[in-house]
C-alpha cells in the first residue's frame, strides 16, 4: 500500500489499528484517509488495507 | 469619466491626474493611493480608478474610516471579503493572530471561539495586553479587533469544542481555522468538520514551536476541503516552546489561506 505518497512493504490486510500501531501513530491525534475517503475513529478496527490502497495520515503534533 | 474617491463615486475630466484632483478636492492630503499603490508622482487617472486622499493625523468619522483603511488593499479584496464568514476555533498564538490579520483585511463575520482566559505565559507569543490577564480571549480579542476595525462583526463564544458541539458550533461559517494548542483537539476538529460538514474548508496547524528555520513552514492542500499549514514535526514538549515569530508565521500562513479561499484560489 502506498502511505502518504511513498509505497511501504506493510503486510495488506491489516486493520488501520494494527497499521497505527506499526507507524507508532496515537489514534486520537491523526486523521487518515484511504483512497480518498476519510476514516472515522470507530472504523478503525474494521477497515482492513488492501495491496494497492492509497492511505494518506496527517499526525497532529501539539503547539498554537 | 467616474473614478471612486475615498470608495465613493465622483465624476471628473477625462486626462486628469491624481494630484490635480488632490488639489481640486482635499488640497491638504499628504497621502495619495492609486488603486492600492502608495503614489509618490503624478499619474493620470482612468475611469473606475480608486483614488484615496489621506491628511496625516486626522481622525476621520466613521463613515469616511472605513474607506481610508482599505485604501491599500488590492482593488476587489475588500467587497469580497466583507461578505465572508470564518469561525476561529482557538485564541492562543495561532488564533489571536489570525483574528487580526483577517480583521484587517476586513472580513465581514468573524465567530472566536475559546473557554479560557488570558494568562502571563500567553503574552509571548498571543496578541493581547497585560490588561487583559485575568479577561476571556473571546472578550480581550473583541475589544482588540474594535481597536482596529470596528466595522466587522464578531461573535464569540466561550465553550470547550468537542465532537458534541463543534458542527452546530460553526454551522454558519463557510470556512474553518483550527488553532488549538493540543494535538488530539487539533485531530478531533478536523475529523468533525470533514465528516459532518464536507462543503467547509478546514485550516488547521501542526509543527511550529522553536525557532527552527521560517522556511520549513509550509502551507499544503491534503485531504478534500483540508489545508494544513506547519512543518509538521515540530511539537511543542519540553525543552522546546512556542514563540511569537514562527507561531506567527504559521498563523499568517492560515490567514493568507482563509483569504486566498474566499478570493477563489484553492490552490496553494
Amino acid at each position: 500500500m502506498i502511505i502518504n505518497g511513498e509505497k511501504t512493504d506493510l503486510p495488506t490486510g491489516i486493520s488501520i489499528t494494527e497499521l497505527l500501531r506499526q507507524l507508532n501513530l496515537d489514534r486520537d491525534k491523526i486523521v487518515i484517509e484511504v483512497n480518498c475517503e476519510l476514516i472515522s475513529k470507530d472504523q478503525y478496527a474494521s477497515v482492513l488495507l488492501k495491496q494497492d490502497d492509497q492511505v494518506e495520515i496527517i499526525s497532529f503534533v501539539g503547539g498554537g | 469619466m467616474n473614478i471612486f474617491l475615498n470608495e465613493n463615486p465622483l465624476t471628473v475630466d477625462e486626462g486628469i491626474t491624481a494630484y490635480e484632483t488632490k488639489n481640486q478636492v482635499k488640497k491638504d492630503a499628504d497621502v495619495v493611493i492609486l488603486n492600492g499603490f502608495l503614489i509618490k508622482e503624478d499619474i493620470i487617472l482612468h475611469a473606475n480608478d480608486r483614488l484615496t486622499l489621506i491628511r496625516k493625523g486626522a481622525i476621520p468619522d466613521r463613515e469616511e474610516l472605513e474607506a481610508l483603511l482599505i485604501a491599500r488593499h488590492t482593488p476587489g479584496v475588500f467587497h469580497k471579503v466583507k461578505k465572508a464568514r470564518v469561525g476561529i476555533a482557538g485564541l492562543g498564538g495561532l488564533g489571536s493572530n489570525v483574528a487580526i490579520s483577517l480583521a484587517r483585511t476586513g472580513v465581514g463575520k468573524l465567530l472566536l471561539v475559546d473557554f479560557d482566559v488570558v494568562e502571563p505565559s500567553n503574552l509571548n507569543r498571543q496578541q493581547y495586553f497585560i490588561s487583559d490577564i485575568g479577561r476571556y480571549k473571546t472578550d480581550a480579542l473583541k475589544d482588540i479587533i474594535f481597536q482596529i476595525n470596528p466595522f466587522i462583526e464578531i461573535e464569540t463564544k466561550e465553550m470547550f469544542l468537542d465532537e458534541s458541539n463543534i458542527e452546530d458550533c460553526f454551522k454558519d461559517m463557510e470556512i474553518i481555522v483550527e488553532a488549538f494548542d493540543s494535538p488530539e483537539c487539533k485531530a478531533n476538529l478536523v475529523n468533525t468538520i470533514l465528516s459532518k460538514c464536507p462543503d467547509k474548508y478546514i485550516v488547521a496547524a501542526s509543527g511550529m514551536a522553536g525557532y527552527f528555520s521560517s522556511n520549513t513552514i509550509k502551507t499544503k492542500k491534503m485531504l478534500r476541503n483540508l489545508y494544513l499549514v506547519g512543518d509538521e514535526v515540530s511539537a511543542a514538549q519540553p525543552g522546546c516552546g512556542l514563540m511569537a515569530p514562527r507561531v506567527s508565521i504559521a498563523a499568517n500562513h492560515q490567514a493568507n489561506t482563509v483569504l486566498r479561499l474566499i478570493l477563489g484560489e484553492r490552490d496553494i
